[in-house]
């Protein structure tokens, strides 16, 4: 048997977040080089500031200046940095509390190696260049001389608030199809199609997936089904997606093909929309390169009986 | 939830998990899973038809893939409809769901599985999408640097060192040599850092497998197994999601859930730990105060073989197979998830008197 199938995966996407007052009060004050915690009911300040208390879950919203300057509680010496990560070379992860604040913030260290960091130091922010109201808006921290830097005295009200972060998400797979649908898609590039018998109750599943959804036992014998097949059931598609080159309307269908125990989905051509119909009798059509067919058209055999695929719909 | 009415006793009576490998592309996840849903069928007599419930364990961003546990199902026969739920947790939060709903009587048995194929992906980025949006994860912290956080946080607090780390990895690999599922058995080199104070030995080997045990109330339980593993109790809990917020020395929802779960009632004999980091068995053996008279981790834990989602629920298999076999008479089961042991899941399992 050939070898399973792979393809690099990318799964990337803008997560667009909306931020409640405390959120958008901190980022925004990021921006403006500011730091805001929030006050507990019993007299903290967490840093940042989440809405919340954390052990009662009283809501939170009296926010409070603390210093860019504050203490390593713990790190970490990252000697080779990933994709993402603040600094592009080797710097510590660090947990920092600020002065003012009682809890700590998470970020990177910039420090020349693992013996230059310590827990209890004396740190700074370093502000990134340019700020848009995100945690990144702290480039990272830096080692200082451990003299308090001076809130600016904001109130931490803002003209302009921040209010939603577009946080990228971006992870790389390498995919594998597995067994069973690498010898469906290999079958496919000799515009054949193969599907698996399941050696319990013998139905023909196409594209194979390797199990029987029934039996939940794995099937592995391969059959060819088709080419021709039967529409069990079918919508009719009027409106138009976006980058989709086809006019509407048009009949989406789902058809069996001969000798398959199940319908797969397939577009109707080659025949007015109206004029498809349960039981029509239809063949692929292949365009040059395709990987699967570009659609199915009548084959002019007389409509299937309903009986015969009356348990495929 | 504490710990369970007297009148619906409930067992783990099977256990089966696959042999965890560094990468099983050549199988999709169902084909992966099948052979260990059969085993475990297998072990009661049970078809998959006989099960009252089904529940599962796994995560679409190891996957890469939109509701990639609909896929999986296939392996469980679901056609026609069957009674299920999945959780997008480790199965051990699946166990949790499943042995609730037997408790409500609407069920007298259930399948619980779960898998996870870190093959694909790079394990290491896909974790940090599980960390706060807004203040953590556009950082990308992933999750051997935030486990190091921890051991330093252990260290300063001179709760371990770094000897003391290297011994725990090689104990637990050092039991995994009997345990034939296990990844990494034996002697492993402690290596390099790869998060100060972190080594690979500290860590654990990342790879792709899966769990499933069967659950039953009762009179079912003692049909189906000579010797069940009753659960006397089980609880989960969550800490606050900012780290800075917690205390990375102590897990006070571990000890929280253990107590409601009745672990302090009576000493147990075995504990399966959830740690994939070598620090967090520290952490874990004084939240949980287990003595050195307690067998931890005689599978080898998370440090030879761990496959996320279901290494969770294989402590909970690897314990209650000690008490089927009668080398346990009262263990304690641990599962965690995200960073630095945020949840923490307790359960007490025991044999009845020989
Ligand atoms: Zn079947």
């Amino acid at each position: 048997m050939s070898a399973v199938l792979k393809a690099p995966l990318v799964v990337e996407f803008p997560f667009t977040r909306s931020l409640g007052p405390v959120q958008s009060a901190f980022l925004t004050g990021l921006r403006e080089r500011v730091i805001l915690g929030v006050k507990t009911g019993d007299g903290r300040t967490l840093v940042p500031p989440v809405e919340y208390d954390p052990v009662t879950a009283e809501e939170l919203h009296d926010l409070v200046e603390v210093a860019p300057t504050g203490t390593v509680t713990t790190w970490a010496w990252n000697p080779a940095p990933r994709r993402g990560q603040p600094l592009t070379t080797p710097f510590a992860w660090v947990l920092v509390r600020l002065d003012g604040a009682d809890t700590a913030l998470l970020h990177a260290l910039d420090a020349p190696g693992p013996a230059a960091v310590h827990t209890g130091m004396p740190v700074r922010v370093r502000w990134a260049g340019e700020r848009t109201g995100a945690i990144t808006d702290i480039a990272c921290f830096e080692p200082c001389d451990g003299r308090r830097a001076e809130p600016t005295g904001h109130t931490g009200a803002f003209e302009d608030p921040v209010t939603g972060i577009v946080a990228a998400a971006r992870l790389d797979y390498t995919y594998s199809p597995g067994r069973a649908q690498t010898a469906y898609i290999n079958a496919l590039s000799g515009r054949r199609t193969v599907g698996e018998r399941c050696p319990s109750c013998r139905k023909v599943y196409v594209p194979p997936r390797g199990a029987c959804p029934t039996c939940g036992v794995a099937t592995s014998e391969q059959v060819e089904v088709g080419p021709r097949g039967t529409v069990t059931t079918f919508c009719i598609v009027n409106i138009k997606a976006k980058n989709l080159d086809i006019e509407v309307p048009y009949v989406y269908a789902h058809i069996a093909l001969d000798g398959a125990g199940l319908a797969l989905h397939g577009r109707i051509g080659g025949i007015p929309y109206d004029e498809v119909r349960m039981g029509l009798r239809v063949e692929p059509v292949w365009t040059d390169g395709a990987r699967y067919p570009d659609h199915y058209r009548p084959t002019g055999e007389p409509d299937a009986d309903y009986d015969t695929y009356k348990e495929l719909l | 939830m504490t710990s369970a009415p007297r009148d619906r006793e409930i067992a783990v009576v099977a256990f089966a998990q696959t042999a965890h490998r560094r990468t099983s592309e050549e199988l999709s996840e169902v084909e992966m899973l099948m052979p260990v849903l059969h085993e475990v069928l297998d072990r009661t007599g049970l078809k998959t038809a006989d099960i009252d419930f089904t529940c599962s364990g796994s995560s679409d961003y190891l996957a890469g893939r939109a509701f990639s546990f609909t896929l999986a199902l296939d392996g469980v026969g679901a056609w026609p409809p069957i009674s299920e739920s999945h959780v997008e947790m480790d199965g051990a939060w699946a166990l949790y769901e499943a042995w609730t709903k037997l408790l409500t009587g609407d069920a007298d048995t259930a399948l619980v599985y779960s898998y996870g194929k870190s093959s694909p992906g790079s394990v290491r980025d896909v974790l940090t999408r599980q960390l706060d949006p807004y203040y953590v994860a556009p950082l990308w912290p992933d999750s051997v640097a935030l486990a190091a956080l921890q051991a330093q946080a252990l260290i300063d607090a001179r709760d371990t060192d770094e000897p003391a780390l290297a011994a725990v990895a090689s104990r637990n690999r050092e039991a995994a040599t009997t345990n034939p599922h296990a990844q990494l058995r034996g002697p492993v080199p402690q290596g390099d850092y790869l998060v100060q104070p972190l080594r690979t030995g500290d860590c654990p080997p990342i790879g792709d497998g899966a769990a499933a045990v069967i659950l039953a109330a009762g009179d079912r339980a003692r049909d189906l197994c000579d010797r069940p593993a009753w659960i006397r109790g089980i609880d989960h809990r969550i800490e606050a999601h900012g780290l800075g917020v917690r205390d990375l020395t102590d897990s006070p929802s571990t000890r929280l859930a253990a107590e409601r779960a009745g672990v302090f009632e009576r000493p147990v004999d075995t504990a399966e730990l959830h740690a994939p980091f070598t620090a967090q068995e520290v952490v874990l053996r004084k939240a949980l105060r287990l003595g050195e008279d307690v067998d931890v981790n005689p599978s080898g834990g998370a440090l030879a073989a761990n496959p996320i989602m279901a290494a969770g629920l294989i402590r909970i298999g690897e314990a209650a197979a000690r008490i089927h076999r009668g080398a346990s008479d009262r263990a304690l089961a641990h599962a965690t998830s995200g960073p630095c042991l945020q949840q923490n899941l307790v359960a007490v399992l025991e044999g009845e008197r020989r």
